[in-house]
This record gives structure tokens, C-alpha cells and sequence, in this order.
């Protein structure tokens, strides 16, 4: 198992590998230190969420409302930025940790308790999370001068540079994130939950693992990152829009996600997977740009991405059973 | 009477009442006759899409491409008139162009054996990524003869035409999936696949062909789209997935699939129909509207998973 892993992740390196040659040999300037920043400055938000829902695609679950989340922990946190202009921007993070947390809460309680399917629960919230954003917010955007520039730092500095591309603050919080949910998802009772429910919900149960209190933790967790999201939204582009903050972005996640090798039956994925995922996604959206072209085709672009990860995933996983019936 | 309350259909009829009585009182204007009947075009073309989206539900799918589809098709369609198509070809075109784009959805769904959802995720990226590109940010204009049929009217009354089309579709959807071999078919699929396929279903088939009708009535509601609003644009009907898997699943639909029925569907898109006209007379705009359409798609699937628990399925 560990060895089918180790292959699975070696596929989406060679996928990378060869994106790089080929969009290099079209544009050289695709090493300059300026697209390198974009692609590194693309990740970090990607990674935070696409961790959230790989825990959630390992539980054979989905959740649709993850951008909805963003966006409406990205609205609160920015007004509350705007009426406390003092405010420290560390507790900021928190609260939007704490509000991703509260939503995703709900869409736990609906899956895990109301027995409600992850598509239509998270379907469902994605409109209702996406309402509320205007209730609060009135429609009204959060504007640049109202964003502390202690925030938006973090995306534009950070400790560590390497021959001009610069690892931001906003990058590295988003490798701790995946760092520890690795850990957790390695090393704890919760996180070996994960995964037995993911791969036979029935024999986890008789195992004595609870269900609803891992998915529940599972959508909660899901919910936080999305709402920690927010905070990195605002820091990344120093506004927030109610109708366009995170809208959509689930499906670059799932994007990033399902190319990472997250097996999309339950059961198997890794937080490198996701990573790697999320690298190739932003090397791709930046090379749009680097090759001049246009910005139109990034949706057909996410699309085809995903289809061509879900038939490659459905291929290997036949070839997969059928060596084991085989032998 | 305990009979009729407990067929799947009494939830949506008794919402129903309740709904019209509501909007009455909000607003004297609510009752109009006229003004139901115009404002009903809106709702006909979701109507449309709910219809094929009953066949894929009860097939035990999901198809999450249909708005997409609308936009795609109105897009082709338009795109196809403005280089010389003759506009008589329109209807049979975009039909025939929204069922090719569900023999995809159907083809690998069932050929692969991938789960709906992702696979119609990545259709919606498609089909939308597609109209993008095709058309631009701009707004294709369609020919008058063609779009007046948008707002016509039949034989003086104040029937719009589209109301009549809806009201011919959804019962030869009715007797289709009700009164065929087919529609047995369908259930059975959705029932249990192992067990259909055991006692002969062919059921990749029967999957790719509820997919199917669900890609021509989208292309159906793309060309009614595109007659209303005399233009094609790439980003129209975003989120029609919502309106219509809360239509089909506030019917009486199992989402695991199985079970549903027109009538049910034809209900419930009333019920919305009547929602979403009284909070246009109250004023309620678009993102509230979507937000409490959201919380009675998730509020009708808790309340029908609390009273039929899966007790087996599990």
C-alpha cells in the first residue's frame, strides 16, 4: 500500500515535469522570478482548502460550499478589520478560523446527523452561505484602504527568498496547515478513522468507530480551513467582494484534489498528493498567462483537468482490481 | 384521505397551498392571473430542466451540468444562426445539440463506472468553459423571428406559448417514465443496479439515456433562454442545477434514486415558481432568494431522510 502511494504521487510529478518542459520550451520567461511568485503565491490559498476537502473526498464525501465559506469568513473579517481598525491581524486569522468552523459545523450536522448526501447538503449551503454573505455584508465590498497593511504583508514579504522568488508568510502558514494535517492524518486515532471510513464505512463502524463524530470533525475541519481561506483572500488581494470572493473556487479544489491522486471512492490520498495537486494547478494557470493565453479558457481548462484526473484514477483503480483478482 | 397524505407527492401540495396563500397576502398583486402567466415563462425553462433531471435522479445519478448546458446550447445555437443557419433549424438543432452533450455525461458515467457528481463537475466546468470561450464576454444577438417566440402568446390568451410546451413535456415525461418499460427501467436501476442488471436491464444503456433526455431538455431550456432574453450569453443560467435537483428532490425523489415522479417534480417546480414570484413582489433580491431556495433543498432532503431512514442501505 505504501509502495501504490509512493506511484500514485510519481504520476502527478511526472504530469508537472512535463507541463514545465513544455510551456519552458515555449517561453523561457516562464522561470523568471516574477511568474515563479505567482505560481507561489497561487498555492497557498489552494492548499489550505484543498486539505480541507481531501478529508472530506477520503470520507466518500464532497463539499460544494467551501468558496461560499471563504467568502463569507473573508466579508465578516474584513467589516470587522474595517470597524476596528487596531484589531491584531493573528486574531483576525482566528476568527475566520472560528467562522469557517461554525459553517462547516452545519454542514457536518446535516451529513452526519440528518443523514442529508454531501452533494446536496453542501449544495445546498453553498446558496444559503452565499446569501448570507450579502445579508451581512449589504452587497457592500470590503475596499483595499481598509485592510491592514499588516495583513496584506503577507503576501507580498516573507522569511525566506530563493534567487528572487520570495516563500511569502501567506505560503508558509499554508505548509504548516498541510504539515500538521499530515501529521494528524499519519500519526492520530482520528486520522486512521479517516481513512477506515473512507475505504469500508460498514466495517469501521463494527470496528467501533463513531461515524457521525468523525464526519462531523471531518466538515468542521473542512470548514475551518475554508474560513482561514478567507483571511488569506483578503491578505492576497486587499479587497473583498461579496459576489465574487471565492466564487467558484470549489472547483479548483476539487481540481487540485482529485489531480493530487485523492481517490475519489474514499479511501486513499495523501496531503503531498494535494499538494503536488495544487502545485501543477497553479504552474498551469500561470503558464495561461505566460503564453498569452486568455483567461476564457481557464474554466474549460479546470474542467478537462478534472475529467482527464477522474478517467486516469477510474483506469488505474480497474487495473488495480483486477491484478489483485489475478493473483 | 391518510392514503393520499402519505404518497410522496402530498409534501409539495400541501407546500403549495401554503406558498400561494403566503404570497397572497403579501401582495395584493400576487393573485393576478396575468401576471402569474408572465411571469411563469422565467420558471418554464427550469421546469424543462427538472424534467430531464427526474429521469437521472431516479436512475440513482445526478447531473450537475444542466445549467452549463443551457448556456452552451443557446450559445451554439445563436452562434449558428448569425452564420446563415435557417432559423426553422433552431429547435432541432439545439435539442439534438443538448442531447449529444448528455450521451457524454451518460457515456462516461457508465461506461467508466465514475460517480455522477464528479464526473457532471467536470462537465459544468466544460460545457460552461466551452460557451466561454465560444462567446466571448459578449452577448450574441439572435435573430427576431426566433426570439419573438419567447413572448408570444397562444390564440389571444395570455398563455405564453412556452407554458403549453412545458405543460406537453411534462406528460410525455409522465407517461414515459410512468407508463413504459423504460420508465420501469429506470426505477429498477436506481432501486438496485446489481438486481436490475441480474434480471436483464441493460443498465449502462438505460443510465447514458436518462442522461440523454436530461441534456435535450436542457437544450430545450437553452432555446427558450436564449427566445426570452434575444441574446445568448456565456454566463446565463448559473446555478440552474440548484433550482432544479430542488425541484426534482421537494417532489418526493429519493436522491439515492429509485423513487420520484413527474407529478411530484411538476408540484414542487410550482411550489417554486409561487416562492420565487412572491419574493420578486417583495422585493427579495437574487442572493436571498438563492439562500432560502438552498436551505429548502437541504430543510426537504433532512426532513425526508429523518422519516425513511436507509436502515440496510447503510
Amino acid at each position: 500500500m505504501p509502495k501504490l502511494g509512493w506511484r500514485r504521487e510519481f504520476g502527478t510529478i511526472a504530469l508537472l515535469a512535463v507541463v514545465v518542459i513544455a510551456v519552458v520550451g515555449r517561453d523561457h520567461r516562464f522561470l523568471d522570478p516574477t511568474s515563479l511568485n505567482s505560481v507561489l503565491l497561487w498555492i497557498p490559498l489552494l492548499l489550505v482548502v484543498g486539505v480541507g476537502e481531501m478529508l472530506v473526498i477520503v470520507t466518500r464525501g464532497i463539499d460544494v460550499s467551501v468558496g461560499s465559506i471563504l467568502g463569507f469568513s473573508g466579508i465578516v473579517v474584513g467589516m470587522a478589520l474595517r470597524s476596528n481598525p487596531g484589531m491584531n491581524v493573528e486574531l483576525a486569522a482566528l476568527l475566520g478560523l472560528g467562522i469557517g468552523l461554525a459553517l462547516g459545523a452545519v454542514n457536518g450536522a446535516l451529513v452526519a446527523w440528518a443523514r442529508v448526501p454531501p452533494i446536496i447538503a453542501t449544495l445546498g449551503t453553498l446558496s444559503a452561505f452565499r446569501g448570507l454573505v450579502f445579508i451581512v455584508s449589504h452587497g457592500v465590498q470590503v475596499d483595499s484602504n481598509t485592510i491592514p497593511p499588516a495583513l496584506t504583508d503577507w503576501s507580498m514579504s516573507g522569511p525566506v527568498q530563493i534567487g528572487g522568488a520570495t516563500i511569502s508568510w501567506l505560503l508558509l502558514i499554508a505548509l504548516v496547515v498541510a504539515a500538521l494535517a499530515a501529521a494528524v492524518l499519519r500519526s492520530t486515532r482520528f486520522g486512521r478513522n479517516v481513512f477506515a471510513i473512507g475505504s469500508n464505512p460498514a466495517a469501521a463502524k463494527l470496528r467501533g468507530i463513531s461515524l457521525p463524530r468523525t464526519l462531523m470533525a471531518v466538515y468542521c475541519a473542512c470548514g475551518a480551513l475554508s474560513g482561514l481561506a478567507g483571511v488569506l483572500y483578503a491578505s492576497r488581494y486587499g479587497f473583498v467582494n461579496p459576489g465574487t470572493a471565492g466564487l467558484g473556487f470549489e472547483l479548483t479544489v476539487i481540481a487540485a484534489v482529485v489531480i493530487g491522486g485523492v481517490n475519489v471512492f474514499g479511501g486513499s490520498g495523501s496531503v503531498l498528493g494535494v499538494f503536488l495537486g495544487c502545485l501543477l494547478l497553479s504552474v498551469i494557470n500561470v503558464a495561461l498567462a505566460v503564453l498569452g493565453i486568455s483567461a476564457t479558457w481557464q474554466t474549460l481548462a479546470y474542467g478537462v483537468v478534472i475529467l482527464l484526473a477522474l478517467v486516469l484514477d477510474g483506469a488505474v483503480q480497474r487495473v488495480l482490481r483486477r491484478a489483485t483478482e489475478a493473483r | 384521505m391518510i392514503r393520499v397524505l402519505h404518497r410522496a407527492e402530498a409534501i409539495p401540495a400541501v407546500l403549495l397551498v401554503l406558498a400561494i396563500a403566503a404570497g397572497a397576502m403579501l401582495s395584493p398583486y400576487f393573485l393576478d392571473t396575468g401576471y402569474l402567466l408572465g411571469s411563469s415563462r422565467i420558471y418554464v425553462e427550469t421546469g424543462l430542466v427538472s424534467l430531464g433531471m427526474t429521469f437521472v435522479i431516479v436512475s440513482g445519478n445526478i447531473d450537475l451540468s444542466v445549467g452549463s448546458s443551457v448556456a452552451l446550447t443557446a450559445g451554439v445555437v445563436a452562434k449558428l444562426l448569425s452564420i446563415g443557419m435557417p432559423v426553422g433549424w433552431a429547435w432541432p438543432a439545439g435539442i439534438a445539440f443538448g442531447a449529444l452533450l448528455g450521451v457524454f455525461n451518460g457515456i462516461v458515467v457508465s461506461k467508466l463506472r465514475l460517480s455522477s457528481v464528479l464526473v457532471t463537475l467536470a462537465t459544468m466546468a466544460i460545457y460552461r468553459g466551452v460557451a466561454e470561450v465560444l462567446l466571448g464576454p459578449a452577448s450574441i444577438r439572435l435573430p427576431t423571428d426566433f426570439a419573438s417566440f419567447g413572448n408570444a402568446t397562444a390564440f389571444g390568451t395570455p398563455v405564453p406559448y412556452s407554458l403549453i410546451l412545458l405543460a406537453l413535456m411534462a406528460a410525455a415525461s409522465a407517461v414515459l417514465l410512468g407508463r413504459t418499460v423504460l420508465g420501469r427501467w429506470i426505477y429498477s436501476v436506481g432501486t438496485n443496479e446489481r438486481a436490475a442488471v441480474f434480471s436483464g436491464v441493460p443498465s449502462g444503456r438505460v443510465v447514458t439515456l436518462s442522461f440523454i433526455l436530461s441534456g435535450a431538455f436542457a437544450g430545450m431550456g437553452g432555446l427558450l433562454v436564449a427566445a426570452r432574453l434575444g441574446v445568448a450569453r456565456f454566463d446565463s443560467a448559473k446555478g440552474m442545477e440548484l433550482d432544479a435537483i430542488t425541484a426534482v428532490v421537494l417532489g418526493g425523489a429519493s436522491i439515492f434514486g429509485g423513487s420520484g415522479s413527474i407529478l411530484g417534480t411538476a408540484l414542487a417546480l410550482l411550489v417554486l415558481a409561487v416562492l420565487r414570484i412572491g419574493m420578486g413582489v417583495a422585493n427579495v433580491t437574487q442572493e436571498y432568494q438563492l439562500a432560502v431556495i438552498g436551505t429548502l433543498l437541504v430543510v426537504a432532503v433532512a426532513v425526508g431522510a429523518i422519516f425513511q431512514r436507509p436502515g440496510s442501505t447503510d
